[in-house]
């Protein structure tokens, strides 16, 4: 074991910043990261057991002990389970005889629950050894423990491909791309690839950031922070190298659209990826991909190796001389916090991923403490058109603070889940009738770090000076439990996925929960639910990054959006009520003695 | 002078150097911004997230930003005393902090928060965790159970040019400092003494001797935190 993990580091040059790469290799090696190789890697990077563990404990698909022949991650996000992934999971159970979260005796298949897979519009779904399973049903659960069982390659079981590039003999998955609206689109307007990179680098540099300035183009990852903007900044840092990061890490539960733009049109992408690096003078491109998408990746490298060979990417592009510009994928490895841009960039030098204390911005320091731009795969997608059809060609689309238009994931309660391109100002009553949502309690708009609406704010539009959105769009139909299929659903993911630095974002959200709990028990009172809310505050006030400051979100917005449904759970006037059962504490012991529990 | 630039505090003018830390600025000028994780001369973590203070209406920790010229900072605002007082609490409740009985009592960072906040008793439930304690090292007692993770001894403590300490895991309840033994068992006498005097609170202590000041002559017993700043 040693020489081959030896091997594996040697082919990064023993380099720290490499780790993930390392791990993620040696991981795929022996399917777990044992204790030996653990010592191995401290050992050639000279750096503490405890350190290596640091890195790799953070990360939710790497593991010290081996899961299985056959791994099956379920999503357990809120989607899933509006979908029945609970029935499927007892499946698995059923069939297998584990239960989730363990492994056969013999080591043959593990379950395991994950967090969004980023399938909203074909749930419940699983990626099993890193091949997604969607649409599943109780059959064809069956049908692929029986699959396990008779020692079948998990590839031959996907069966049926999806549409469009999924069926691409790169991909062969199941997987459906649901491309539901393209018209009045930008990004899925038909162009031949190359010739916006042809024009950009007929003009200066910094043309192309004045470009996107006048474009008005605003990051589509949710923040919507100018990107030429950032471009300039970046530019004007005085940096050595610069480094150009595009964030395919989509992790917010319920969106997926990204996973579409890559499948659909990565050309595209990259394209957007090298005007970004011709404008603001890098030299290296980096393409950090979730891994949940780990099935595209063998398909995007050849997608990259194609514009190689088409003079699109590699030394002087397009013959223009000096402009050398190359692209690597990093893979990730399952950590929502990666999103936030600083986090990534953590991430992509092999540490755990903890969003950064700002300042520096990444454009002023970012990876290998050099002027970085991170992007978004929408956005650098989008820069492809402007430069080809023009900034007021652009600004003409959409609101006035809004340019362009947005790629929405709609998943949830609807007739039509799937990805839809939409103008900016669209109302979310347009939008559900879009999507063939009828009889819609409520709307959960940028998943849970957002808001989740009620109808009386349907007339609202989707725009930045109106309802932001990174691109979820979850429809909670009328017969749920919004507090308990869906809030509770979304504390315990933001407990999970806090990286733990920031001290309320690590306890306060438990405490929050309890609080919640307590509700939801019947224990709660009046001053419960504006306790729930006080301290939710603090959450917004205290946190360093995103996903911290919005932890409380799904809370704090159901109180503002739904309070009803919360005083509904108040059964007493009384200012204070035990959370404490006495009935309930003793049954066990009742039941041995049998007496009836009448100690109250 | 042109070096030299000027921060607001709370209204006080400070001159200072460009690329200083505001929690140092403050203290320079007589100006006490609590803190827990913070230490001088040590790459910031911001991790406590007590020492907020507001810098053009947003709230950032003084402890990673730098000051620049002419920056207005409020810290002595109800908004956010009432904010530090929260997060003293949250810590209270997020560890087993049983006062009386520790071993850093009258020389704990937190518990002298917990005076200076007037923090009676924690407005949150207390969650009583278990994480555990690790005294495998010769002069070491590792009680994760106290650790607030303020990260100091992550960053600080180095054996060979490796971490002693290091976090592991992810998330609300799994998140914990761990100790490397094997390197931990290596530390001297006098490191191990340091790795205890960095912790803020009572999570790392040295092993063979225990309550060596008496009460009265603690840290804290003399002058409560944040005075040496403030009465300079």
């Amino acid at each position: 074991m040693k020489d081959k993990v030896q091997n594996i580091i040697g082919e990064y040059q023993n380099d720290k910043n490499r780790l993930m790469d390392i791990l993620i290799d040696i991981q795929a090696e022996f399917k777990c990261i044992p204790a030996e190789a653990i010592e191995t890697i401290a050992g050639q990077l000279i750096m503490s057991k405890a350190d290596v563990r640091q890195t790799l404990s953070f990360y939710h698909f790497f593991t010290t002990e081996p899961t299985g022949k056959y791994t099956v991650y379920l999503n357990d996000s809120v989607v899933a389970e509006m979908m029945g992934r609970n029935e499927i999971a007892k499946a698995f159970e059923n069939e297998i005889g584990v239960k989730f979260g363990s492994v056969t005796d013999d080591g043959l298949v593990g379950l395991f629950n994950t967090a969004d897979i980023g399938m909203n519009d074909q749930e419940p779904a699983a990626l099993i050894n890193g091949v997604p399973f969607t649409n599943l049903t109780i059959s064809k659960v069956k049908e692929l423990v029986a699959g396990f069982k008779a020692g079948r390659e998990v590839k031959d079981m996907v069966g049926k491909c999806g549409d469009g590039m999924n069926a691409d003999e790169r991909i062969m998955s199941m997987v459906n791309s649901n491309c539901q609206r393209k018209h009045g689109s930008i990004l899925c307007l038909e162009y031949e690839v190359g010739s916006a990179l042809k024009r950009a680098v007929n003009i200066t540099r910094e043309a192309v950031i004045e470009t996107m300035r006048s474009s008005n183009l605003r990051g589509r990852g949710g923040a919507g922070f100018p990107a030429g903007l950032k471009w300039e900044f970046c530019r004007k840092s005085g940096g050595d190298i610069n480094y150009l990061v595009c964030n395919a890490d989509e992790g917010e539960p319920g969106t997926f659209k990204d996973r579409v733009l890559l499948t659909e049109m990565p050309e595209q992408m990259f394209e957007g990826m090298v005007i970004a690096g011709y404008a603001i003078d890098a030299d290296e491109g980096v393409l950090y991909l979730r891994a949940e998408y780990y099935y595209l990746k063998a398909y995007l490298e050849d997608v990259l190796q194609k514009m190689r060979n088409d003079n699109l990417l590699g030394d002087k592009i397009l013959d223009v001389e000096g402009f050398n510009f190359d692209i690597r994928i990093q893979m990730g490895a399952g950590a929502y916090v990666c999103g936030e841009e600083s986090a990534l960039i953590e991430s992509m030098e092999g540490k755990r991923g903890e969003p950064r204390n700002r300042p520096p911005f990444p454009v002023q320091s970012g990876y290998h403490n050099e002027p970085t731009v991170v992007n978004n795969v929408e956005t650098l997608s989008t820069v492809v058109k402007i430069i080809l059809h023009s900034a007021d060609w652009f600004k003409a689309i959409g609101t006035r603070e809004s340019a362009g238009t947005k790629v929405l994931s709609i998943s949830g309660d609807c007739k039509n889940p799937g990805v839809y391109e939409v103008e900016y100002g669209i109302s979310v009553n347009e939008m559900l009738e879009m999507v063939g949502a009828t009889s819609v309690q409520a709307v959960q708009v940028a998943g849970p770090s957002g808001a989740c609406i009620g109808p009386d704010k349907f007339n609202q539009t989707i725009a930045f000076e109106d309802l932001a959105t990174g691109g979820a769009m979850i429809v909670i139909g009328k017969d749920r439990d919004l507090l308990k299929e869906v809030v509770l659903n979304y504390i315990s993911f933001f407990i999970d996925e806090s990286c733990g630095s920031c001290a309320p974002c690590r306890s306060l959200t438990l405490i929050l929960k309890n609080k919640f709990l307590k509700l939801l028990n019947g224990y709660g009172t009046m001053k419960d639910i504006d306790e729930l809310y006080s301290w939710g505050k603090y959450m917004k006030q205290a946190n360093r990054c995103g996903l911290g400051q919005t932890a409380a979100n799904p809370i704090l917005t159901t109180i503002e959006n739904f309070r009803p449904l919360y005083e509904a759970l108040v059964k007493t006037d009384d200012e204070f009520v035990s959370e404490f059962n006495m009935d309930k504490a003793v049954e066990a012991s009742c039941k041995y003695v049998d007496r009836i529990p009448n100690v109250h | 002078m042109n070096d030299k630039i000027k921060v607001t505090i709370d209204g006080i003018e400070c001159w200072t150097e460009e690329g200083k830390y505001i929690i140092d600025v403050a203290k320079e000028n007589g100006i006490y911004i609590p803190s827990l994780c913070h230490m001088e001369g040590i790459k910031p973590a911001g991790s406590c997230r007590i020492c907020n203070v507001q810098i053009n209406g947003r709230n950032m920790t003084a402890c990673s930003t730098p000051a620049a010229d002419g920056m207005n900072i409020e810290s002595n605002i109800p908004e956010l005393e009432e904010m530090r007082k929260a997060i003293v609490e949250v810590m209270f409740v997020a560890g087993n902090h049983f006062c009386p009985a520790c071993e850093k009592s009258g020389n704990c960072e937190l518990q002298a928060l917990g005076y200076r906040y007037q923090m009676m008793v924690p407005r949150f439930p207390y969650e009583f965790p278990e994480k555990g304690v690790n005294a495998d090292s010769k002069y070491i007692y590792h009680d994760r159970n106290r650790c607030i993770i303020c990260k100091r001894c992550v960053r600080s403590i180095m054996k060979d040019g490796k971490h002693v300490f290091a976090l592991n895991g992810r998330g609300g309840e799994k998140l914990h400092v761990e100790i490397d033994t094997d390197l931990a068992s290596q530390l001297t006498e006098a490191e191990a003494q340091e790795a205890m005097d960095i912790c803020p609170v009572g999570a790392i202590l040295k092993k063979e001797r225990g309550y060596y000041s008496p009460i009265g002559e603690r840290k804290f017993d003399k002058a409560p935190i944040g005075s040496e700043i403030e009465n300079k």
